[in-house]
């Protein structure tokens, strides 16, 4: 078979839905698109513990903190499953935490900005894992099996996330005048880089759409943001707070929530590294990271010392 | 094949976009944990299927990780953990001589035989 012919039975294989699975034939610039965005999505999940970690020791309640722990163990879990992914492509773990460590390879910047108050983990859990959720429902039946079969794993445990977050919002909504100040302000705070998640407009891609015809993404980034902005403004009610837009407003004709320009000097400002956090995340994993080198070497010493002490045993 | 992708996604963002990349300062000497293949029974009578892979320096952490990463809400009341170097796969290329023999054989299926409505208990 030819280039063509490879290229041409794959292709089939994506319009029949049929997944793509590791070591079947595949196109260079699919396997490398893959493997950039599913290690980039693990990229997230770990240094997404960082933001919500920081609450952990001053969680309101016993009950709370458990939740939180629980939460932040769960993106632990959703790093694995998406590093697993990506290593089925290719690329070593050491060799992708070490990208992620350098500031070579990317994470979502919504990590980037801090979280300043308890209302945060509500906003973070209602607002931001909403709309990792809506990204990450899509890629369910994303191309790629292994990547798809991550998704899944994710989906059922991230949904857990989205409701405790709103509802710990809702018990600040009925609150003092403090705690609903604060909730409010947590909104404000959260909703624009929550929009930014989706990415750039549509109308920014100069080039045809090769993720869509490869079926690794199967809505456009304005597709997303429309569908969680009309989601999130209906709920929102339920708080009694309001959204930080004065242009948000339901368009009858487009049966479409209408919203305001979204700041995309901020969003590639934080891209590039200046957001209110990157440096401080970045220090924080090769913090971690550095101070963990010990434990795996003991742990592969451990492991060396009793598979000698069998093979004495056995001798 | 050059296919540019320029346009990007949540979780895509082009690589090099940063304007305070550091060189990279860590070197790759840190010997790596073998990779292990979790298979996970959900309950007792059903078979143990694969959960997924991890990273472990041996058996015994494997099935620690392995609970830690994939019982988290009782998905399951048993480990097998096998190091991935000694799984052995058929060749996705053989496919076709592989699986095709079976597909023209019909008559292995109980739907291949007509049989009268009124036969009951078949």
């Amino acid at each position: 078979m030819s280039l063509h012919d490879f290229e041409k039975s794959f292709q089939n294989k994506i319009d029949n839905e049929i997944k793509i699975e590791p070591k079947d034939w595949m196109p260079e610039a699919y396997r490398k698109t893959n493997l950039r965005q599913i290690s980039q999505h693990a990229h997230s999940e770990i240094v997404g513990m960082l933001p919500e970690g920081n609450w952990i020791s001053r969680a309101p309640s016993l009950k709370r903190k458990v939740i939180l722990i629980a939460k932040v163990q769960d993106e632990a879990g959703h790093g694995l499953y998406l590093y697993a992914a990506a290593e089925t492509l290719g690329m070593s773990r050491e060799q992708m935490i070490d990208d992620l460590n350098s500031g070579k390879a990317k994470y979502s910047s919504i990590f980037n900005y801090p979280t300043l108050s308890w209302a945060d983990m509500g906003a973070v859990g209602w607002l931001v894992d909403g709309a990792a959720i809506l990204n990450q429902v899509m890629l369910c039946r994303t191309s790629y099996g292994p990547y798809a079969r991550a998704m899944v794993r994710i989906c059922k445990e991230e949904s857990f996330h989205q409701r405790q977050g709103f509802e710990s919002l809702l018990v600040l909504s009925k609150g003092t005048k403090e705690q609903r100040d604060m909730c409010q302000d947590a909104i404000n705070r959260w909703w624009w880089p929550s929009l930014m998640m989706f990415g750039p407009k549509d109308s920014e891609s100069t080039n045809s759409d090769q993720s869509m015809k490869w079926k690794i993404k199967r809505k456009t980034n304005d597709e997303l943001r429309q569908s969680f902005i009309d989601m999130i403004a209906e709920q929102i009610k339920l708080l009694g707070m309001t959204l930080p837009d004065p242009n948000l407003k339901w368009n009858e004709n487009r049966k479409h929530y209408d919203f305001g320009e979204i700041n995309w000097e901020e969003f590639w400002s934080v891209v590039k590294g200046n957001g209110p956090c990157n440096k401080q995340r970045l220090v924080a994993r090769n913090k971690a990271h550095d101070e963990g080198a010990w434990v795996r070497a003991a742990a592969i010493a451990y492991a060396e010392k009793r598979k000698n002490k069998l093979k004495i045993k056995a001798a | 094949m050059n296919i540019q992708i320029k346009k990007f996604y949540y979780g895509d963002i082009p690589d090099g976009a940063s304007e305070n990349e550091k060189p990279n300062t860590h070197k790759l000497t840190e010997a790596s944990w073998p990779l292990w293949e979790v298979f996970m029974r959900s309950k007792q009578g059903l078979d143990h299927k694969h959960a997924g892979s991890l990273h472990a320096a041996d058996a015994q952490m494997a099935i620690e990780n392995g609970r830690d990463v994939y019982t988290r809400r009782q998905e399951g009341i048993s480990i097998w953990v096998v190091e991935s170097k000694y799984i052995h796969a058929s060749n996705p290329d053989d496919s076709e001589m592989f699986y095709e023999p079976s597909e023209d054989k019909v008559y292995r299926h109980p739907t291949f035989y007509d049989l009268p409505d009124e036969l009951k208990h078949m």
